[in-house]
Order: C-alpha cells, then sequence, then structure tokens
C-alpha cells in the first residue's frame, strides 16, 4: 500500500485542526482542535512504523495518545477557569492585555 | 490488495467528512460527536496498519476518556446550543482558510517529493511487531525512563487540573 496515502490524510486533518484553531472561539472547540492535529501526528507515527518495521513508531504514538489525554485535562480546567471569570468560554473575550 | 485500499478509502473519506464537521458544525455536542467519528476512524487505520494494541489504546483513551472530558467541559461552561451562525466562530475564518490551505499545499507538495512511490509492505514479521507483547516488551526495555517521565508528567496534570478547577 502506498505510504502517501496515509500521509497524505493526515496532512489533510492537520490542516484542518490549524482552521479549527485559528477560526474557532469557543475554548472547548479549541481543544478538540488541537486533538485534530495531535491525531494526524498519530497516524502519521504509525504509517512510518509500518513502512520501517519498526516499534519505536507505535510506542511514540502512544506517547502522544497519553501527553493529549493531559493535555486535554488541564486544557479544559483552563478553559473552566476563563468560564468562571468571565462568564463566558469564548477565547476572544480574554483581551485585558490589549492596550 | 486492493481490500485494503477500498478498505482506506472509505475510513479517509468518513474521517475526512468528520473533520470538516468538527470545526464546521453549528452546534457544539454536534461537533464532539464528529470528534468521536475521527476518532475511530483513525483507530481502525491503526488496525488497517497492524497497530493493533495502539488502535485499542486509542478507543480506550480517546473515545473513552477525552471525550466524555469534552462533554463534561461543555456542559460545565454551558456552552450554546442555539445554532446561530458565529456563535462559535470569530472573524478571522476566511484568513484561516487561506492559512489552512496554504499548509495543506505546502505539505503535499513536499510528502509527494519526499516520499512518493514509497510502499508499505506487510509481511509476518510487521503483524508480529504490532502485538501486544512485541510493544509491551519494547516499551518496558528500551522505553522504561520515558514511560516513568509520562507518568509523573501526568500525576504532574493531574494536580494541576484539580489545583485550578478548585473553587476556593
Amino acid at each position: 500500500m502506498e505510504l502517501n496515502y496515509f500521509l497524505i490524510l493526515s496532512a489533510f486533518l492537520f490542516c484542518v485542526g490549524v482552521y479549527g484553531v485559528l477560526a474557532r472561539k469557543n475554548g472547548v472547540l479549541v481543544l478538540m482542535s488541537v486533538e485534530l492535529m495531535l491525531n494526524a501526528v498519530s497516524i502519521n507515527l504509525i504509517a512510518f512504523s509500518a513502512l520501517n518495521h519498526s516499534v519505536s513508531g507505535q510506542i511514540f504514538a502512544l506517547f502522544v495518545i497519553t501527553i493529549a489525554a493531559a493535555e486535554v485535562g488541564v486544557g479544559l480546567a483552563i478553559v473552566l477557569l476563563i468560564y468562571r471569570n468571565l462568564k463566558s468560554p469564548d477565547l476572544d473575550k480574554i483581551d485585558e492585555l490589549k492596550g | 490488495m486492493w481490500e485494503q485500499d477500498v478498505a482506506f478509502w472509505i475510513i479517509a473519506l468518513a474521517m475526512a467528512a468528520a473533520s470538516i464537521g468538527v470545526v464546521r458544525s453549528r452546534n457544539i455536542v454536534h461537533a464532539a460527536l464528529f470528534l468521536v467519528v475521527v476518532l475511530a476512524g483513525a483507530a481502525a487505520l491503526y488496525i488497517l496498519l497492524v497497530a493493533e494494541f495502539v488502535a485499542w489504546v486509542q478507543v480506550l483513551i480517546y473515545i473513552g476518556a477525552v471525550v466524555i472530558l469534552f462533554l463534561f467541559g461543555i456542559m460545565l461552561t454551558r456552552a450554546p446550543m442555539g445554532g446561530e451562525p458565529g456563535q462559535l466562530d470569530n472573524d478571522q475564518r476566511w484568513g484561516a482558510a487561506v492559512v489552512a490551505l496554504f499548509v495543506l499545499g505546502v505539505l503535499v507538495a513536499l510528502l509527494v517529493d519526499a516520499f512518493g512511490g514509497k510502499n508499505i509492505h506487510f509481511t509476518d514479521a510487521l503483524v508480529e511487531q504490532g502485538k501486544t507483547g512485541t510493544v509491551g516488551d519494547t516499551l518496558f526495555r528500551q522505553y522504561l525512563v520515558p514511560f516513568e517521565v509520562v507518568s509523573m508528567l501526568l500525576l504532574g496534570a493531574l494536580v494541576g487540573a484539580v489545583v485550578l478547577a478548585r473553587r476556593d
């Protein structure tokens, strides 16, 4: 099977994630887009693991999944804090540093 | 080999459509459910690439835990469900689309140039390598120190999340 099938699909998912991070206003949705990008990376790692017949890519994908879980936990706690302080989960309301 | 190609294209089209749904849906709960489709598609791709242990970890951690966390987050922040346009998006949608398309173009050109014509060969050795025993052996021999470090990171994230979300 051609390797580039997997790589181009994951590039597409990554770019959809980039669009989501830039265009979404709600903090939870921004975190979901970050998950899309991390998943694209994992697909790449598994595809290269199959190409090179090396198990290291799968181990790296496991680490990416673990770190994504930690990132979501802390990220949602931060979004919750923003909601509690500003009464809204929208990230463009955080403009206290604006001159 | 054509069965694998057919399976890949079905999964890939479903994932692409659902990922667009994640970033374009006007209902935030629908976005979370589209995310489930993308994550399940990724698990199916791992099975297609004979990485069965990672596939099941993906199902357990992502679909089982992370999506539930997202749904909790949606609930606790009382996210709007009305579905009016522009409620969840900011006003830089077109700029974001231009940036994403540019990144996609550059990435695809680079990938075709660098990896065009390379093929994944499905052999018995590859099947052996995806088994839970092999992955566990490698994880607890070669990658033992990173494993312990990542467990400390999880502990730190846990404590950090509790500290941040406490109400006093």
